[in-house]
């Protein structure tokens, strides 16, 4: 029984949800609860990561009810790594460049590397839509939307 | 009432024809409906991605733009959903299975005419019981003490989260982890930092684009990328001239027309039930009305007609509780409160501009979409044809522009992508993340009202059954689990293969 419910999707869905209820429902009372009359900042934290793990344990629970064989991996089945890896790093990229080196490097940086996760991109065609999309982006927000972001500059590190 | 109603319209039809504001409604319209055409990228999405848009616009003015993005958004899902077989929003998903056939058997362009023509009508009606509706709330909700507030805010967040697509405890939830999200930050009443585990950046608590950018943005991308086949456009060439419906497609789509904008209207009364509800219902009250209901998916007029209107009658329909009891109905309408703007029942009374411009822009909205449709249907055919491996990165860029210029804080760049991450996790388990954003909007709001009335209750849980109006919301709420647990209980799960269709 145990190995199947390893295998099951709603097993792993229910166990994340208790996480969240469990951080929830610890750290709350260390904010104080209060009474129901005067409430302190802990009151609902508690209450809601109680009630989420009671939900977690009924969604673990509906794993056992699901037929054998079904599609239950969690994973697609395309694993995309590269493209998910391409797509979370493409933000902090954006951040980093953007913070040292302002609009311009930031949204080159952004774009390339979120291009790069597509399977038949090459480094051409990144680096070319990514020029494309900093020219428009700069245009757009920083003379069009004047965003308070320096177009180019070094901040050093 | 009547009258009243016609002058404050008046009033709302001169501040929505201000050059400015026509402008920026004008802009909503034309580039919600671009950006909505586009496959993979539903009015969620679309609103998020352009909110920064709006920034440092006049909250009048933002407003509409919003709104006209939200509805072009919303008419450009249909274009793809006929054309393509791709629904990118959920309440278009039934729209596909007789607009597709259609669009093989060369009438995909009457497909489109119909639907411009029977969105505006249901959108009408739907604006119609805004103008009437919303003020007789407005004096209902006026009497609302907290506790109304928060039986209210309940049945809301309750109807939510199990009515919508899935499983009806996951996506309870999902409101519950909303509602957590919305509590991290600085408690207003003590001041208390709450899980900001030592982070400055999150004593005002988590943005919500930042939210909203992550879940439906970023997550969205990652389930997408390298998934999407290029897009099969081959039945997708449609011409001005095809759009226009002949005199017995007229005929044909008529009453249909106007079932789809009843039922979709009586679903907008619900709290929580959206716009994808609304179209099942209707299609399938269109089937069981048909005299040849065998006939339907294989490219019946009335299959494609019924739903539009539906969609967006209900579409209209939810702004009426959002602007006068100041509880958004669904994710949508939670974003578009965003705008500084506090809807409520002070809203008309305090910022009359903003309601009633608001009410006379959809209709103006309204008529530049069907005016616009037509011909500019060449160009969003066209649009239909990027590769999708563009469109995401140059929406990463907007996603990552966007967060950053809410606040000019780079930090909540880096939240996005963490809430990305998590919002793909969830999705990957089964879960809808839509309820996140409607529980994080109402939590703070729902947590301050609660304490309130347990405060003047003197502690006494007792004054949500006692009085008579919270009485009312709370049998509601009871009345909606049951009937889920008495479905579930009753094994086949009827009601919920309808909406597995969209999946």
């Amino acid at each position: 029984l145990a190995r199947n419910l390893v295998r099951k999707r709603d097993f792993y869905a229910g166990g994340l949800m208790i996480l969240f209820g469990l951080v929830m429902g610890l750290k709350g009372p260390s904010y104080r609860l209060g009474t129901l009359m005067h409430m302190g900042p802990g009151f609902l934290p508690t209450a809601l990561g109680i009630l989420l793990i009671g939900l977690g344990i009924a969604i673990a629970g509906t794993a056992l009810g699901v037929p054998e064989g079904e599609d239950e991996d969690i994973l697609p089945e395309n694993r995309e790594w590269w493209g998910w890896g391409c797509i979370l790093a493409s933000p902090i990229a954006f951040m980093l460049f953007g913070s040292y080196g302002g609009l311009i490097p930031g949204t080159f940086a952004c774009v390339f590397v979120a291009a790069l996760g597509d399977k038949t991109a090459t480094l051409k065609s990144s680096v070319i839509l990514a020029c494309i999309i900093s020219l428009f982006g700069v245009g757009l927000f920083h003379y069009l939307l004047q965003i308070p972001m320096p177009i180019l500059e070094w901040r050093g590190l | 009432v009547i009258s009243t109603a016609l002058t404050d319209l008046w009033y709302g039809f001169g501040v929505a024809l201000e050059p400015h504001n026509i402008m920026w409604c004008f802009i909503g319209v034309v580039v919600g409906n671009m950006v909505g055409v586009l496959p993979g990228m539903g009015p969620l999405a679309t609103i998020s991605i352009l909110l920064p848009l709006t920034f440092g616009i006049h909250p009048v003015g933002a407003i509409l733009m919003l709104a006209g993005v939200m509805y072009g958004a919303q008419y450009g899902g249909a274009i793809c959903s006929i054309l393509l077989n791709l629904p990118c929003h959920p309440p278009h998903a039934v729209t596909c299975l007789d607009g597709f056939p259609m669009t093989k058997q060369g009438r995909g362009g009457v497909a489109l005419g119909v639907t411009v023509f029977a969105s505006f009508v249901g959108a009408s009606w739907g604006i119609t019981e805004m103008i009437f509706l919303a003020p007789v709330l407005v004096r209902v909700a006026l009497e609302f003490g907290p506790a109304e507030i928060c039986s209210l805010m309940l049945l809301g967040l309750l109807a939510g989260s199990t009515l919508a697509r899935g499983s009806p405890v996951k996506g309870v939830a999902m409101t519950v982890l909303g509602l957590m999200m919305g509590i991290i930050g600085t408690d207003l009443e003590t001041g208390a930092a709450r899980f900001t585990f030592g982070m400055t950046h999150l004593d005002d608590g988590i943005e919500l684009i930042a939210l909203a950018l992550g879940l439906f943005g970023i997550g969205e991308f990652m389930n997408s990328i390298n998934q999407v086949s290029t897009v099969n456009a081959k039945y997708a060439n449609v011409r001005l001239r095809d759009m226009r419906p002949t005199k017995a497609d007229m005929k044909r789509s008529f009453f249909p027309m106007i079932r789809g904008t009843l039922v979709g209207s009586l679903c907008s009364l619900i709290p929580g039930t959206g716009p994808t509800i609304a179209s099942f219902v209707a299609y399938a009250t269109e089937k069981k009305v048909s005299k040849t209901p065998e006939k339907f998916g294989t490219g019946m007029i009335e299959g494609v007609v019924c739903p539009e209107a539906s969609t967006h009658s209900s579409v209209q329909g939810d702004f009426i509780p959002t602007m006068s009891l100041g509880i958004p109905g669904d994710a949508v309408m939670a974003l578009l409160m965003i705008q500084g703007i506090v809807p409520g029942p002070q809203l008309i009374k305090e910022h009359p501009d903003i309601f009633w411009g608001l009410v006379a822009s959809f209709w103006i909205g309204n008529i530049m979409l069907v005016v616009l449709n037509v011909p500019l249907i060449g160009v969003w055919v066209k649009l239909l044809t990027i590769p999708y491996k563009y469109l995401y990165s140059s929406a990463m860029f907007f996603v990552c522009i966007g967060v950053y210029a809410a606040n000019n804080d780079m930090f909540q760049v880096g939240e996005t992508a963490v809430i990305g991450f998590l919002g793909y996790v969830l999705m990957r388990l089964g879960f809808h993340p839509a309820p996140i954003l409607l529980g994080f909007v109402l939590g703070p709001r729902f947590e301050e009202n609660f304490r309130r009335a347990m405060l003047i209750s003197r502690g006494d849980i007792a004054v949500f059954v006692e009085r008579p109006i919270s009485a009312v919301f709370i049998a509601l709420c009871v009345l909606l689990i049951g009937m889920q647990i008495y479905v579930r209980m009753r094994g086949p799960k009827k009601p919920v293969t309808v909406l597995e269709m969209a999946e």
